[in-house]
């Protein structure tokens, strides 16, 4: 009975924040509602039974999407009279409101109709999780038994960066993403950049490490990297970086290299592709979460930075 | 009753809401900020889907919860590739929107691009 | 005991949630954006504290005790910061409009 007032009251309470995130006029106000609805979401995920992907919802989608949608709506507020103006007609409205009505209320019934036994992984994936020596089936699931879908995922952050680097300008290519962030050794922001990071990267590491056995991982503790470099560079108490740097570029892609070197490794010593060698299973797991705990970082920071706008020396 | 339904049902909302900011909001950025609300509704599906797996003695099917961790990154990416776009179209045309014709003075798409 | 610790739980994590609400009515009815600022912070600090507070008797040993009030502390200066940057815009700006 509890359950049902509590989830139902954190149901109403999401759905209402994201509709203010749809309807309202400001932009401003749509981000901000954004950004509380990913909160919001991450307790959906721990009432729905998962910590793990709480954590990447709160941090990822609330606060970096966040972050990264805050940063382009100050630079587009300047053409928002031009947009609003223009908005489409109620006859389109209302067509595109009955198209989205029925589309939920086919996905209703999916959800109503779907199997009683409901099918599951779980058995067979605890049952081979003693073999990978860790704890979170979750982690198992990502770095043991899917590894595949986790590597192409982390090579597309790069892909992501890369496409982002391709929209520069030719004069500007190589040079520092963003404004020039003037910096106020006094001020406020400088106080929480400089007081934060070392607590941030602490944690990181901490949900790096304890990722193996519980709610944790490399993605999690990437976002808080990210987001600590942010921080910094917010505060104006760092520059950007040089994105032609060598050691940049490294940083970048060290976590697919890693990865593709331990699974082509399993081709030679074990038995195929992502086949860690039995006795090292967890030490291969935790070196391709470490490299790739370093390049998620760095990667995410980059995408939220965008692609150069400043010369690399002014 | 089971709560796990009604996160069900609310998942099928958010993808209708979302899906009604994609088609009517003029603005991209309202646009990918509605298009994320859209993927989040997707994932809280597989979440439910997952927690009615819950078996073995935890309290989801770790398969869907991976798969969601993973599209949460890579939507991150696709949002970032994104607001790029819309920003590099703002400060080529100035606009924050798709015109409806192309200017006059619009580049030849085939021509090869300015510096 | 244990009755006694959980009516400690139950009364600190009502006034933390007291508090937050206060906190919010502040937000929405209190006049300028400094007085709504103000409000908001100062109240939605007590009110975490107060919810570690209750909550502290139940955690399983005294690292998971810590990590909570590590939380407490990292949010206090996150909020109080943050209040900080915007009153600051305030001042230079004028007043924003509810």
């Amino acid at each position: 009975m509890s359950e049902a007032i509590l989830h139902g009251g954190l149901i109403l309470l999401f759905l209402a924040v994201a509709a203010t995130s749809v309807f309202t006029r400001d932009t401003f106000s749509a981000i901000t509602a954004f950004i509380v609805y990913g909160l919001l979401l991450g307790l959906a995920w721990v009432a729905l039974g998962s910590i793990d992907v709480a954590l990447t919802e709160a941090a990822l989608g609330g606060g970096i999407t966040g972050a990264l949608l805050l940063r382009a709506a100050s630079r587009l507020r300047h053409a928002d009279h031009a947009a609003e103006t223009r908005r489409t007609g109620p006859a389109s409205h209302g067509l595109a409101a009955l198209a989205c009505a029925g589309l939920t209320a086919a996905l209703i019934v999916l959800v109503l109709s779907l199997p009683h036994p409901a099918p599951s992984l779980a058995p067979l994936a605890m049952e081979a999780l003693p073999a990978t020596h860790v704890g979170n089936p979750v982690t198992g699931v990502l770095l043991a038994f899917r590894a595949w879908d986790t590597f192409l995922e982390t090579v597309v952050l790069v892909l992501a960066l890369v496409a982002i680097w391709g929209l520069t300008s030719d004069a500007m290519w190589g040079g520092r993403p963003g404004p020039v962030q003037i910096p106020e050794p006094d001020g406020n922001l400088a106080f929480l950049a400089r007081l934060l990071p070392p607590f941030g990267v602490l944690i990181a590491i901490y949900l790096f490490w304890v990722g193996a056995d519980e709610p944790g991982g490399k993605f999690q503790a990437g976002t808080l990297l990210a987001a600590m470099w942010l921080l910094t560079l917010q505060a104006g108490l760092i520059d950007a970086p040089v994105l032609s740097r060598l050691r940049l570029r490294l940083a970048i892609v060290l976590g697919p290299l890693v990865f593709a070197g331990i699974g082509l490794l399993g081709i030679v010593v074990s038995s195929g592709l992502f086949a860690y060698p039995p006795g090292f299973v967890k030490a291969c797991i935790l070196l391709i979460e470490a490299a790739s705990t370093v390049s998620i970082g760095v990667t995410l920071c980059l995408l939220v930075l965008g692609p150069p706008e400043r010369p690399a020396t002014p | 009753m089971n709560t796990t339904e009604w996160f069900g049902i609310a998942a099928a909302l958010l993808i209708g809401l979302g899906l009604f900011g994609v088609i009517t909001h003029p603005m991209l950025l309202r646009k990918i900020l509605a298009f994320n609300l859209v993927g989040t509704g997707v994932f809280l599906l597989f979440g439910v889907i997952a927690r009615r797996g819950a078996a073995a003695g935890i309290d989801g099917d770790p398969v869907p919860h991976a798969f969601v961790i993973t599209g949460i990154v890579v939507a991150f990416s696709a949002s970032a590739l994104a607001v790029t776009m819309a920003l590099k179209l703002k400060s080529d045309t100035g606009e924050s929107t798709f015109p409806d014709d192309p200017p006059a003075d619009a580049p030849d798409p085939a021509a090869p691009p300015r510096p | 005991m244990n009755a006694l610790l959980d009516l400690f739980t139950v009364v600190m994590v009502c006034a933390g949630v007291f508090f937050f609400f206060a906190g919010s009515i502040g937000m929405l009815r209190l006049p300028t954006t400094l007085s709504r600022l103000h409000a908001l912070t100062k109240a939605d600090n007590l009110g975490l504290g107060l919810v570690v507070l209750g909550i502290l008797p139940r955690v399983d040993g005294p690292l998971d005790g810590l990590k909570l009030v590590l939380v407490w502390f990292l949010v206090q200066v996150s909020a109080g910061t943050v209040s900080q940057l915007i009153a600051v815009l305030v001042r230079k700006q004028g007043e924003v409009e509810p």
